[in-house]
């Protein structure tokens, strides 16, 4: 395996086999950045070549999102040289790094949903005509950028009419239309499901031939295995190094993105396992029966007992998440009966059912979840606090021995209970989220795909997490699009397909295989261990029994958790 | 150096500045601006009829600071003021003894409950029916005047009632009954807002509604309760302001005092984009305002260009308030304490 943390010396790393053209398009050089406190870019060096698809990696705070922004004139550089066509250059703001053909599509797409593709993909830079826009050239050109992106898209229809995933192979046509040489993608398959993936991808190939270099930055190793040609580490504002993908295990991406050997999540599949057999007596803590939403989710059971991990699985769309907003009083169910403990309950509102000590947490971090200018304090005790209502406020002493309690135990970082959540990364507010349900002592644990969009060792400590609540008696729904993820924490896991439960498993062998074939067409494997009948202690002492062969196999990188064998 | 930029970075510092420099340029022109007399057991001075003349509006003020933390706005306030003055002065005027105290309180008590009715209205708008604020509170804003011009049959409504009267140009223990009101109201928004839950949820709904949903927070009756509130607040500033002229006048009680009370919340350092709020940055707020109007007294300013004045006060506050300037400041004082860090590994 060629290491290189010199990447100085170009001549070793051969250029991927599509790119051509050996002089690299961008060469940052010995980059610092600093803020207040922090020296968040240390003399990194980064460049790609034309044609290739480069991944930068690294943990929440590795300096990815800085090292992009001084690349794309955000933020001032305090050292170092950047060098775009073999010239240096100096950007003041992203405007004239666009101009110079650097362009950024960011993971929330940053267009205007209530104005027409044309016009998103045209604005600020539409064609004039007679003092006034020509909106026929504007027009034909969408038509013709979409065209090439082999997108069929009406450029007359609005924006907001489009899916995400649509909305977001847009913004890309916005974007190369500047004549890129350089195309940024922040995240952007962080919402998209496989099909749409798929498209993106095709996409990115097709640019990639016409020679723009791309910077893919993901969290799904398996993607960036599957498009990117090259990948720089970064860790702690540091360089670790470039490779190319090929000769990069992923256990040693990992690696070098920690830092360390990430042993956390090795012993979790057979405790999970262990954990259930205890469950002798089974008590069920929620049983949904019929409970659906017209346009949402089609009338489904889910029994869900004390201690249980259920995942739901399905692509997006599919209702899991309607479900699970149902089950979490976030939305109302207008079908069908809820029963908590024995108890038929009707769910009319989250405060409702927080007081039936059911939380459920948003996949939606930003819009749903965090208040981001409160501090940290505040929002980790909002639910309780409005659960205990206005009139009787936590004492402050009390609210800061819960903070810190949780931010000492879920490792909350900066761990200062005053900073304002917004200025925190992206899985320190999931944690801080998560604080949030705990504080509230749930019974029930509805976790809407918390590890999306956050660095792989937050996600380790949350997938922890969940099973030392469930071996306390937890239930926890977890959804998850990365399946790998659902089979390792999951006692039990539900298949969701076009707004129907298709099918309800013992997490009995399952493999990601077969269950990507479940959520693909529907059909239950087998169908006498499905739905109805559930044999939790045999089924599952069967499971311990059967993990034995994967235990005795530890070296399986399972802390890769897009590790698998369906790309 | 640390505690002064730490100082500069408040919120506070801009508006108490501005105030602090107003009382300079009235000190100048008006060196007797600080001196507070004893007449009669009253206290006389222009520092307390800044106070005194400042109290509707801070009343209003304090309202209007927990509607816009919410991501409201409330423009009928000076609407309420004047249906609440117009009912007020209508059941005095009607009644056969309107010198009693018994008929004073039964005016205030109805006025105040009317209020009450017309904050519901507002909030069922907000909260209820989801419309925009700043539509919501238009309706009432527009129909108030209305209300008011029928309940005074379009008359200015005078009243003879001492008691009445007290209310806006009394004293207790030598302070104006209406400082002691809006130091009530303020004290009592503070306390209920900040040693209760109530002011998180507050700021909470007003940043991320949704979220704040989700985490059981009854947004709706929070909704309700602030703009109850704020018209509550328009109606006892409406009754002081009535009072005080002893006449009810559909037309022109509380006549764009909506834009002074905004303004004051604005300038205080609450922004309108809803989210973390400061009623001690409304209060300056306030005064800054009452102080700028005696300004233009004392410096002598005509008539004609009082307008032309607050506007450019309003303008330098809001250019000091505003992200790009604040940047700007921040920047400097980066570069000021890097500079002196160096200075002290230095030494």
């Amino acid at each position: 395996m060629t290491q290189q943390t010199e990447p100085a010396a170009p001549a070793q790393a051969a250029p991927p086999a599509t790119a051509t053209a050996p002089a690299p398009v961008v060469e940052m050089r010995g980059i610092s950045i600093g803020f207040p406190g922090v020296k968040a870019l240390d003399g990194v060096d980064f460049r790609m070549f034309p044609g290739e698809v480069h991944s930068l990696m690294g943990e929440n705070g590795a300096g990815k999102s800085t090292l992009i922004k001084a690349l794309t004139g955000v933020y001032g550089i305090d050292a170092g040289t950047i060098t775009l066509a073999g010239e240096q250059v100096s950007f003041s703001g992203p405007a004239q790094a666009q101009a110079a053909g650097i362009s950024t599509v960011y993971q929330e797409v940053n267009l205007l949903p209530n104005l027409s593709v044309a016009e998103n993909i045209m604005l600020g830079r539409e064609p004039h005509r007679f003092g006034g826009i020509d909106w026929r050239a504007m027009r034909r050109r969408s038509a013709e950028l979409l065209a090439g992106l082999g997108l069929d898209v009406d450029p007359g229809s609005l924006l907001g009419d489009h899916s995400l995933a649509v909305q977001q192979l847009i913004a890309i046509a916005r974007a190369i239309d500047v004549n890129a040489k350089v195309l940024i993608l922040d995240e952007p398959t962080s919402s998209l499901d496989a099909d749409e993936v798929a498209e993106l991808f095709r996409v990115i190939r097709s640019l990639k031939g016409q020679g723009v270099a791309i910077l893919f930055v993901s969290h799904f190793l398996d993607q960036v295995y599957e498009i990117c040609d090259r990948l720089t580490v970064l860790r702690n504002g540091q360089l670790v190094g470039e490779y190319l993908v090929d000769e990069l295990l992923r256990i040693d991406l990992v690696q070098k993105m920690i830092g360390k050997e990430l042993t956390a999540l090795d012993d979790l599949e057979h405790r999970a396992h262990a954990a259930v057999v205890d469950e002798t007596d089974a008590a069920t803590f929620v049983t949904a029966t019929k409970l659906g939403r017209r346009g949402a989710i089609n009338p489904a059971d889910l029994p869900i007992a004390v201690g249980e991990v259920v995942g739901l699985a399905g692509l997006l769309g599919s209702g899991r998440t309607e479900f699970a907003r149902l089950l979490g009083g976030i939305d109302r169910a207008d079908t069908g009966e809820l029963t908590i403990q024995g108890e038929n309950v009707k769910l009319r509102t989250p405060r409702q059912a927080i007081s039936k000590r059911i939380a459920f947490s948003s996949e939606n971090r930003r819009d749903e979840g965090i208040v981001g200018e409160l501090t940290v304090r505040d929002n980790i005790v909002l639910a309780l606090q409005a659960d205990r209502g206005w009139a009787r406020p936590i004492p402050k002493k009390k609210q800061d021995e819960l903070a810190q309690s949780y931010i000492q135990a879920l490792n909350i970082r900066p761990g200062n209970p005053d900073a304002l959540v917004r200025n925190l990364s992206g899985g320190n507010q999931q944690k801080v989220l998560l604080a949030r349900w705990l504080a509230i002592a749930p019974r029930l644990l509805i976790l809407d795909e918390p590890t999306r969009g956050i660095d792989i060792g937050a996600k380790a400590e949350i997938q922890k997490l969940v099973f030392n609540l469930a071996e306390n008696g937890m239930s926890v729904l977890f959804i998850s699009a990365e399946l790998e993820e659902v089979l390792r924490l999951s006692h039990r896991v539900v298949v969701l397909r076009d707004r129907n439960v298709v099918a309800d498993l013992e997490n009995d062998g399952l493999t990601v295989d077969s269950l990507l074939a479940l959520i693909a067409d529907g059909r239950v494997a087998s169908d006498d261990e499905a739905l109805d009948e559930r044999a939790p202690a045999v089924a599952v002492a069967a499971v311990g029994s059967g993990a034995g062969p994967e235990a005795s196999a530890p070296t399986t990188p399972t802390t890769s958790t897009t590790e698998g064998d369906h790309s | 150096m640390s505690a002064l930029a730490k100082m500069a970075s408040s919120r506070l510092f801009w508006p108490v500045v501005m105030l602090l420099v107003l009382f300079a340029i009235n000190l100048v022109a008006f060196p007797g601006f600080f001196e507070i007399t004893v007449r009669d057991g009253q206290l006389f001075g222009s520092l307390i009829d800044i106070l005194r003349n400042g109290a509707p509006t801070l009343i209003i003020a304090v309202g209007m600071t927990l509607v816009i933390a919410t991501r409201g706005i409330d423009l009928s306030v000076g609407a309420v003021a004047a249906i609440s003055g117009a009912v007020a002065c209508s059941i005095i005027l009607g009644s056969p003894d309107p010198g009693s105290l018994a008929t004073v309180a039964v005016a205030v008590t109805v006025a105040l409950l009317i209020s009450l009715v017309l904050g519901v209205w507002n909030g069922f708008l907000v909260a209820v029916l989801g419309i925009q604020p700043i539509i919501a509170t238009l309706i009432l804003m527009t129909a108030g005047r209305g209300v008011a011009m029928l309940i005074t049959e379009g008359q200015i409504l005078t009243v003879n009632s001492p008691p009445f009267k007290f209310l806006g140009s009394g004293f207790w223990l030598g302070v104006p009954i209406a400082v002691i009101i809006a130091a009530v109201v303020f004290g009592l928004a503070a306390l209920l807002t900040r040693r209760t839950a109530l002011g998180m949820f507050i700021e909470s709904v007003g940043i991320n509604p949704e979220a704040s949903r989700q985490a059981g927070v009854r947004a709706r009756g929070l909704l309700f309760a602030v703009y109850t509130f704020c018209a509550l607040c328009a109606a006892i500033a409406g009754l002081i302001l009535t009072a005080n002229t002893a006449a009810a006048d559909a037309n022109n009680t509380g006549l764009f005092i909506e834009l002074d009370a905004i303004l004051a919340v604005v300038i205080g350092g609450t922004s309108l984009a809803g989210g973390r709020y400061s009623l001690v940055g409304t209060l300056v707020g306030a005064l800054v305002i009452q102080t700028l109007v005696t300004t233009v007294y004392t410096v002598g300013i005509p008539p004609i260009a009082t307008m032309v004045f607050k506007a450019a006060v309003v303008t330098i506050v809001c250019l000091l308030q505003s992200p790009t300037t604040a940047e700007a400041l921040s920047g400097f004082r980066r570069r000021l304490a890097v500079r002196s860090g160096k200075g002290v590994a230095a030494s």
